[in-house]
Formats: C-alpha cells, sequence, structure tokens
C-alpha cells in the first residue's frame, strides 16, 4: 500500500509540473512571449512524448527492446490522417478528429497485436531486429500505397497513380512517397498535453494494476511466473498492444500537425525508433517521467544549437555520449556519489539558487 | 541465364554484406553489444582508401592497408573512450551510446570531406569474366568481392580456432568472469575484437564502394543496418552464420528486386528474415540458449 | 524515493528554465533587434533559407546556401535592394517536414520577411502551409512538386515543375523518336522522383510511348541497380528515363557500363551536377540527356562570374539548383523594386505587394530569359534538353 502511494505520489507530481508548464506555456503563447519556434514544437514533442511513453512500456515493463515504435507511430499517423482527408467535407472538425484520434490508436493496437503474437516468441536482440523489421516493412509498403477518391467511392493500388483507374477530377487521397498533403490542423497544445497525462495515468495505473504486476514478473523471470500459472503470452499481449496503441496516439498527434505527411527513414524509420529509444533509455528505462522530460530536451537541443550552424548536430551527438556515460558509466556514477554530484545533490542546491532568485 | 546473372549479383552484394556482418557478430559475441557505428567506420575506411588512391595517388592494395591500420585504430579508440566504461552498465546504454557514435562519425566525416558524394575509382582494375557467348558477364569486383569474403572468413575461423589470441576470445564470449579467473586479460581481448572488426570494416567499405561507386558521409548507415540483420539472420556471434546470413540476405534481395517487385523488394526482404527467425528463433545457425531458473 | 522525487524536481526545473529562459531570450533577442535598427536606423530585408546541409541530402541544400550568398553579398556591395541591405539566414532541415517547419519557425523568430526555400519538396510542401497561414512571401528554388503551389498563392517556383519535366521529357522522346522502347528506373520512396515518374508516365501514354520497364529502388536500397538495369535490358529498353539525383545516376551510369549496356539516359533536372561528381569517368554520362536551364561552363559573363566566385569560396562547382538560388535573390530584388518597397512593411503588406509584384516580372538569369511567374506559382520558362558531349552540356532543340 505505501509502494502504492508513493508511485502514485509520484505520477501526481509530473502531471503537477505538466499543467504548471502548460499553464506557463500557453499564457506565454497568449501573450505573445513565445517564441515561434518553441510553439511550432509544443506538439510535435508531446507526440515524441507519448510514443516515449509508449516504447517505455514495452521496455522498462515487458523487458523486451523494440526498434519499431515508429511504425506504430506511421500506423497511427497515416490511418488517421487518411480518414481526416476522406472525410473532410462530410463530418464537422470536432467528431471527425475524435474519430480519426479513436481511428489511429485502433490501428496502431492492431498492429501492435498482430506484430505481438509472432514476435513475443522470440527473446532479446532477435525480438529487437523483428520489429525494426516490421517497422521498414510498414514504411516500404506506405510509400508505395495509391489511393484515389472520386464520386464512385476509393480506388486503391500499390502500383502507380494511373493504375487507379480515376475519373478525372477524383482527388489523390495517398500519393506514395508523396504520402497526404493537407491533413487538416487541428493537433493544438491543449489536447496534446491531455492526451500526454492521459497516457501516463494509463501507464500508471496498467502497471500497477494486477496484469501490470503480471507483467512485472514475466519480465523478472519468466519461467517462476509461467511455474505460478500466469498466461505469458496473454500478458505480453495485452502489455505489447497498449504500447502500440500509445504510439499511436503520438502518430495522430504528428499527423495533424502538419501539412506534409509522408514517410521516410528519418521520421518514420528505424532512424525514428532509435531515436525514441534514446529517449526512452536516457529517461531511465522504467520511468515514464523520465521518457518525458529525455523527449523534449533532445527534441529540444539541435534546434537550440541551431547558432552553430553545421557544427550542431556534431555537438549534439557529442552531448548524447557524454549524458550516456555520465548517466550510466558505473565510474562516473561513483566518482558522482563521492562528491555530491548526484541529482539529487544537485537539485538541493538548484532549489536553494532559485528561491534566492525569487526572493 | 537471367538467373544465374542476379545470383551472382546477389553473391557479390551478399559478400559485402558478409564482411560488414562479421564485425557486428563479433563483437556481439564478445562484448554482448550491438555496435550501431560499425557501418560509419565502414565509410571512414572507404574515405581513408579513396583519399589515398585519388589525390595521393598511391596503388589500392597500400591504400588499403592505410585504410586498415586507420580503422583499427579508430575502432579501439572508440571502444577506449566511448564503450569501455559502460561495460559494466545495461547493454542498452550501450547501444544508445554507439548510436552517438555513429552520429558523431557521420557529422565530422561531413565537415571533413563535405556533403558532395565522390565518385568512388574501383580497386579492382580487371574487368571480370564473360562467358557464354557474352551472355553471363561477371564483373572483377564481383569475384574479387566473393573471393575476398571467403578468403576473410577462412582465416577468421582459424584464428579463433587455432590461436592463443582467438581461444581468448572464444572463453571470453563463452563466460566473462570464468575466462578472467582463468587469467585472460578480458580488456585486451575485448580491444583486440574491435581492432579486428574495424579493420575489416576498411576492406568492406573498399569492396563496397568499388561495387557501388558513390561515397558519401552516410554511405555506411544503411549497408550497417542490412549487415546487422544479416548477422542476426545467420545467428548473431556465429562467424559461419554471419557469412551465410550475408550471402542470403543479398541474394533474396536480389532476387526478390528481379522476380516480384522492386518497390517492395526491402519488406520482402524483412519479411523473409521475419519467417525464418519464426521457424529459428535465434537465426540459421545461432546456439539456442536454454534459459536456466 | 526521495531522491527520484527530487531528481524529477530538478529536471523538471531544468526544462522550465529552457522554455522560459528561451522564450525571454526570443523576446528580448527581437526587442533588442528593433531597438539597434531604430537607433542606427539601418534597416535591412531579412531573407531566410531553409535546406538540407546535414543528412542525405546535404550535397543539395548546401550549394543552395553558398549560391545564395553568394548573390546576397553581390546585392548588398551593389548598394542592396532599393537602399537597404540584406541579411541572410540559412537554417537546416535535413530535408525532413517537421524539422522544416521548426527551421522556418527558427527564422521568424529572426525576423524574416521573404523566404528562399525549402530546397526539398517534402519539406517545402510542410513550410508552405506555414507561410500561407503567416503571410510570408516564398520562393524555392527547387522544390517541383505542384503540392508546394497549389492552393499557396504566396509560394512560386524558380525550377520547373514536376509535371512540366514529367511531360516535356516525354514530348521531347515522342517528337525526335528518341527511342519506341523505353524502361524507367525511379526512386519510389521519394516525393519529387515519383512525381516526376507519374507525370512521365501519363504523358507516355498520351504520346503512344511504350514502356517496357518500370523499376523502383528506395533510399533503403539506392545502391545497387544491377537488378533493375537487367530487367530493363531484358525488357529491350531503348531508352532509360532516370527521374532521380546525380548522386545515385553516378553509380546507375557506371554499373551500365560494368553490364555492358548501353541504352539512350534520359534524366530530369536532378540529373544536373553528375559532371562535377568528384572523380566521376565523365565519359560515362557521354550521350546522357537531362533537363537543365544552366550550364556551368557557359560562355556569358554572369554565369562564369557566378561560377568563379562559387568555385573560389566554396570549392567544386556549382549546379542548376545553385543557380536557381542564385536567380531567387535576383528574382525577388527585381520584385521588391518594381513594388517600391521597404522594410518598413509588415510581413503581409510585403506578401501581398510580391504575389502581385513577382507577376509582372520579366527576369533574365543565369536560368533562364525571359522568366515570368503566373498567379499558380509557376515559372514560364521550359525545361530544355541538353545532351552531353564531351564533358560538356550542348543544348539539342
Amino acid at each position: 500500500m505505501k509502494n502504492m502511494n508513493k508511485s502514485t505520489q509520484k505520477l501526481l507530481s509530473t502531471i503537477g509540473v505538466i499543467v504548471v508548464l502548460y499553464i506557463v506555456l500557453s499564457v506565454m503563447e497568449g501573450t505573445g512571449n513565445l517564441s515561434s519556434l518553441l510553439s511550432g514544437l509544443l506538439v510535435p514533442v508531446c507526440a515524441y512524448s507519448l510514443v516515449a511513453v509508449g516504447l517505455n512500456l514495452c521496455v522498462g515493463y515487458l523487458g523486451e527492446l523494440s526498434l519499431g515504435h515508429a511504425g506504430f507511430m506511421c500506423v497511427g499517423a497515416f490511418a488517421s490522417a487518411f480518414f481526416s482527408k476522406v472525410f473532410m467535407n462530410t463530418i464537422p472538425d470536432v467528431p471527425r478528429f475524435i474519430l480519426s484520434l479513436l481511428i489511429g490508436t485502433c490501428f496502431a493496437a492492431l498492429f501492435g497485436f498482430l506484430i505481438a503474437i509472432p514476435v513475443l516468441r522470440l527473446s532479446g536482440d532477435y525480438l529487437a531486429i523483428v520489429t525494426l523489421a516490421f517497422g521498414e516493412i510498414i514504411k516500404n509498403v506506405i510509400n508505395v500505397i495509391y489511393i484515389g477518391m472520386d464520386s464512385k467511392g476509393l480506388h486503391f493500388s500499390m502500383k502507380d497513380m494511373l493504375s487507379l483507374g480515376m475519373e478525372p477530377g477524383g482527388t489523390l487521397v495517398v500519393n506514395g512517397a508523396q504520402g497526404i498533403t493537407g491533413t487538416p490542423r487541428q493537433s493544438t497544445f491543449t489536447l496534446a498535453v491531455i492526451l500526454l497525462i492521459l497516457a501516463l495515468v494509463i501507464t500508471h495505473n496498467f502497471v500497477n494494476s494486477r496484469t501490470g504486476r503480471a507483467v512485472k514478473a514475466i519480465r523478472d523471470n519468466q519461467i517462476a511466473a509461467e511455474t505460478v500459472g500466469l498466461p505469458i503470452t496473454k500478458y505480453k499481449l495485452i502489455a505489447f498492444t497498449i504500447s502500440a496503441a500509445i504510439a499511436g496516439v503520438g502518430g495522430v498527434l504528428y499527423a495533424h500537425n502538419i501539412n506534409s505527411l509522408i514517410a521516410t527513414t528519418n521520421n518514420f524509420g528505424y532512424n525514428m525508433s532509435i531515436m525514441i529509444l534514446v529517449y526512452v533509455v536516457l529517461g531511465g528505462i522504467g520511468n515514464f517521467s523520465g521518457s518525458v522530460v529525455a523527449a523534449v530536451v533532445l527534441t529540444l537541443l539541435p534546434e537550440l544549437l541551431r547558432g552553430l550552424s553545421t557544427y550542431r548536430m556534431l555537438i549534439y551527438s557529442i552531448v548524447l555520449i557524454a549524458l550516456m556515460l555520465f548517466n550510466w558509466a558505473p565510474s562516473i556514477l561513483e566518482y558522482r556519489n563521492k562528491h555530491g554530484l548526484t541529482a539529487a545533490a544537485i537539485a538541493a542546491k538548484f532549489k536553494k539558487k532559485n528561491t534566492k532568485e525569487v526572493s | 541465364m537471367g538467373f544465374l546473372t542476379y545470383l551472382i549479383n546477389g553473391l557479390s552484394l551478399g559478400s559485402v554484406y558478409a564482411i560488414i556482418a562479421l564485425g557486428y557478430t563479433m563483437v556481439y559475441g564478445i562484448a554482448k553489444m550491438l555496435n550501431f557505428a560499425h557501418g560509419d567506420v565502414i565509410m571512414i575506411g572507404a574515405y581513408v582508401t579513396f583519399i589515398g588512391m585519388s589525390s595521393s595517388g598511391i596503388p589500392a592494395v597500400p591504400a588499403i592497408v592505410i585504410s586498415i591500420i586507420v580503422c583499427t585504430a579508430l575502432g579501439m579508440l572508440i571502444e577506449k573512450v566511448a564503450y569501455s566504461p559502460l561495460r559494466k552498465a545495461t547493454n542498452l546504454a550501450v547501444l544508445i551510446t554507439a548510436i552517438g557514435v555513429s552520429y558523431f562519425l557521420q557529422n565530422i566525416a561531413l565537415l571533413l570531406f563535405g556533403s558532395n558524394p565522390v565518385s568512388f575509382t574501383s580497386v579492382v582494375k580487371w574487368q571480370g569474366l564473360s562467358l557464354a557467348g557474352g551472355q553471363l558477364k561477371i564483373t572483377g569486383n564481383a569475384i574479387v568481392t566473393i573471393i575476398s569474403c571467403l578468403i576473410i572468413m577462412v582465416c577468421l575461423m582459424w584464428f579463433v580456432k587455432h590461436t592463443k589470441p582467438g581461444q581468448a576470445m572464444r572463453a571470453v564470449s563463452e563466460d566473462r568472469d570464468a575466462a578472467t579467473l582463468m587469467g585472460i586479460n578480458v580488456n585486451a581481448t575485448i580491444s583486440l575484437t574491435f581492432a579486428i572488426g574495424s579493420g575489416l570494416a576498411a576492406v568492406a567499405g573498399a569492396l563496397l564502394c568499388s561495387s557501388y561507386p558513390s561515397l558519401t558521409p552516410y554511405t555506411g548507415s544503411m549497408p550497417g543496418i542490412k549487415a546487422f540483420t544479416a548477422a542476426v539472420f545467420g545467428g548473431i556471434g556465429s562467424i559461419p552464420g554471419a557469412l551465410l546470413g550475408g550471402l542470403l540476405l543479398g541474394i533474396i534481395e536480389i532476387l526478390a528486386k528481379a522476380y516480384i517487385s522492386s518497390q517492395l523488394a526491402d519488406a520482402i526482404v524483412f519479411a523473409v528474415l521475419i519467417i525464418v527467425l519464426l521457424v529459428k528463433p535465434t537465426g540459421i545457425l545461432g546456439k539456442q540458449i536454454k534459459e536456466k531458473v | 524515493m526521495k531522491k527520484k522525487l527530487l531528481s524529477l524536481a530538478l529536471v523538471s526545473a531544468m526544462t522550465a528554465s529552457l522554455f522560459v529562459g528561451c522564450g525571454d531570450a526570443a523576446k528580448s533577442a527581437d526587442g533588442n533587434d528593433q531597438a539597434t535598427e531604430e537607433a542606427a536606423g539601418e534597416l535591412t530585408w531579412k531573407i531566410g533559407g531553409i535546406g538540407p546541409t546535414t543528412g542525405g541530402a546535404a550535397q543539395y541544400g548546401t550549394g543552395v546556401m553558398n549560391a545564395i550568398q553568394i548573390a546576397v553579398d553581390e546585392v548588398n556591395a551593389d548598394g542592396g535592394i532599393n537602399g537597404y541591405q540584406i541579411a541572410f539566414n540559412f537554417q537546416d532541415d535535413e530535408a525532413d517536414a517537421q524539422k522544416s517547419v521548426n527551421a522556418y519557425n527558427t527564422l521568424k523568430d529572426w525576423g524574416m520577411q521573404i523566404l528562399e526555400g525549402t530546397v526539398t519538396s517534402g519539406a517545402c510542401t510542410a513550410v508552405s502551409a506555414e507561410t500561407y497561414n503567416d503571410r510570408i512571401f516564398q520562393i524555392t528554388p527547387s522544390a517541383s512538386s505542384t503540392d508546394v503551389t497549389t492552393g499557396h498563392d504566396n509560394s512560386f517556383q524558380i525550377c520547373f515543375s514536376d509535371p512540366n519535366q514529367g511531360t516535356v521529357s516525354a514530348d521531347y522522346i515522342a517528337d525526335n523518336g528518341l527511342a519506341a522502347k523505353i524502361g524507367i528506373i525511379y526512386d519510389s520512396s521519394d516525393t519529387y522522383s515519383s512525381g516526376v515518374y507519374q507525370n512521365f508516365a501519363t504523358e507516355t501514354q498520351a504520346k503512344g510511348l511504350e514502356i517496357v520497364a518500370t523499376e523502383a529502388f528506395t533510399s533503403d536500397s539506392k545502391t545497387d541497380f544491377t537488378t533493375q538495369l537487367q530487367k530493363c535490358k531484358d525488357a529491350g529498353a531503348e531508352l532509360l528515363f532516370l527521374p532521380f539525383y546525380y548522386t545515385e545516376a553516378a553509380i546507375v551510369l557506371t554499373q551500365a557500363n560494368q553490364m555492358d549496356y548501353a541504352p539512350i539516359f534520359f534524366g530530369v533536372d536532378g540529373l544536373d551536377g553528375i559532371l562535377s561528381v568528384e572523380n566521376f569517368d565523365v565519359s560515362l554520362a557521354e550521350g546522357v540527356y537531362l533537363l537543365t536551364p544552366f550550364a556551368a561552363d557557359a560562355e556569358d559573363e554572369a554565369t562564369q562570374s557566378f561560377v568563379s566566385k562559387y568555385e573560389e569560396q566554396f570549392g567544386g562547382i556549382p549546379n542548376q539548383f545553385a543557380a536557381d538560388a542564385y536567380d531567387g535573390v535576383y528574382i525577388i530584388k527585381e520584385a521588391i523594386e518594381s513594388a517600391n518597397l521597404t522594410p518598413e512593411a509588415s510581413n503581409e503588406e510585403i506578401c501581398e505587394a510580391l504575389i502581385s509584384a513577382i507577376q509582372s516580372v520579366n527576369y533574365n538569369g543565369l536560368t533562364g530569359e525571359n522568366m515570368t511567374w503566373n498567379a499558380a506559382g509557376e515559372v514560364s520558362k521550359d525545361p530544355k534538353a541538353v545532351v552531353i558531349q564531351n564533358g560538356a552540356y550542348v543544348s539539342v532543340q
């Protein structure tokens, strides 16, 4: 019971921080004090955070390394953008967005479920490579899908635009590698924050539920869990599907924030999957709030380094390596402990400084 | 005749994958880490060979030797600075650091060599064979690539089986703690593994760019991922597995392009990989590890 | 637990300070800018540029960045536009749509009035929706997709559009009877390549040309083209249409040569630059057709001065995109002059004035004579086919 309270406490404090940040940022945006760069980044940062939270559920609690979460994000993004585009003129804005959010999430969950059935038979790095493979397949297939719409309904092809056989005047909804253009922009910061908090609450409740405890037991010792009669496959499937669904929500947000949705290696391929994994590991495996913080910091970092022009990505990579060593290298951790450089100690100093500044 | 041509092209592509996959598989077997920066070491190797041959006018073989030396040093340096401090940390931490190193190498190459592609002069001057009255043409690059791959493989197998350092490698890969107790210098062994893997990367870089002659700072990343896939395909940690995985991946890729769909070739390659792993969950030649309670 | 809580508080505090700090910094920077400008009485034109300078497409963005810099320096040395100097700021987008929007927002914070960019089609489509909403005038040197201009009255192109290139290529091949059987290799994961391919395929149907092989590659497998070439060869293609960039084309030409396959190669504007790939055996490109309005070895004074400046400052030979970007600055200059604007005008005023002004501009530059623009944002210049002979472009008509 005590344990429960503490983790709930932590969740509440995280949500508190997010809400405070949200209010501060909204006020700043409202009064025109927020730079365009940051206000443009608010929604994408929340989207990446969501995917990171989803992946953290998979890596931290299921204990399986997935390199394909960008694929679920991709599915969520394309399914919802497709829906929004097709019903752009037939369903009013708000119900359409709610529906497309549901559709995006469900599709991502469905793909997560279907992929999990074979994938979860494997373990370790073999599982990682198969998820990577699925992510690449999703990206590759989406790049050759052509869907057009005319008065007769939808036309589908996996070859090219010509073989759709559309009437003249029909519109292309999904145009292969050119993706979906002109998705209505409906992701707002408010919405993104609500979804992010929702995801944090859901994951928190999930890991502390009966199912969640079973999942943790399986992670810690599968054989022991099996022996006490836990249905391993069922629990693994549930965790993986939820994880994929949350990534899908991130995709929906991403898709409804950008005019041109295309699937490339950098935004939905393995590069993005790896980037999200970086957020998870840097933020702390199994630490959902940490994932959010890491996603925020690492998305902002290259943007804030823009002043360095060509050196920016170089500095970024050095910072990444340094952060990893600082946070994980046993010898450095020992040194930090000895010299009072732990997060807690710094936080204490920081707090004192802050109060001084305020007063 | 068409099929044979495709098959040879596939073997040639697969041989390059196999040599790269060796680097992944050896490092994985011994240090239990996925060295995502391996593909970028290949790129650096290719640039060194290119500069040696085109700018300094050195013949191909010495240029490759220089590149091997540079890459070996680079590999050991990376291991020392970025990976060895994390040896006792979780595998994931090392994985992320490797990704950081990969970004670092790409961006340093971008600053040093610029973003414009360079056209790599083939290290093989020989035009190749023309069989069956010109119907079947095998390029010199393909022949040299396939033969080098086989030679490297045989040498490595011999090295690992019959030399002291090779035996030390196997011991470390079996059980690091036990190996330490037996008086094996684990750090030196891991360092040696990185040295060999990176040296091979230099050879792979020269061969890769001879067959596919466009070199940019990002040349290494995709073959790197493909070779990683090949290593897993064959059973990661296994040297013959890397050869088999690399060759199969190359052949499947080419045949899928030729007979099914060139648009969906990547998807098909990955689908085959998934199917194989479902049937053999630790790759074709991977060891089945029984989990202990 | 306490430690964790504290660390959480710490990171959130840090993040918060990051946000707040940035917001404040941006605000004060803006304030400062205005203050200094007003104090010194020196207003400048703020022209922004966006394109990839890192990542796999860096070579295309870097050329554009360098060329704009040359043009801006020239204009400034010559007294600026309407007496005001130009300040130029170029941001990297790694050819990614989201990062391109970030780059655009960075430029907006800087106070950009006019955008020359972005370089790649997919990213440009995302950014043109932003400039349209913010009413900032945009002219792109090289994004050829129609999605860039469709529905955005403030976006203009200097390069040929995708349909334009596809159609002109097919027409040229049909009208000159270059070949009856055509093979196509294109990048099915790239916006630009698949855009040109679609338009080309549509036009070949209309012209009655026979496409015997359509092969694709993706960004994940763009090193080995032997299979695609072999299939085109087996299908008897006499002409290969290659709507992609010169980086890949250099490999295609080398591999075709190795397998003794010598069809006519026909590329579009992405192929320009192939002759200046370092160490490339230009004899392989002999007889290759491509669409470009610009030849770096042209005799005229403007081209020679641009090329020599480029080589001197940045090294290498500029390609068509760089030339388009160079022209872009002068086109903006001409439009501003004809609209008689000063930098005091708001972004929206500049945008509206330039939208009408550019449609009356008639510009002679490196990449064409008598260029004009229509309301749809397309340039009037017709893609012209050139053929490579003895390592140089020779125009064919």
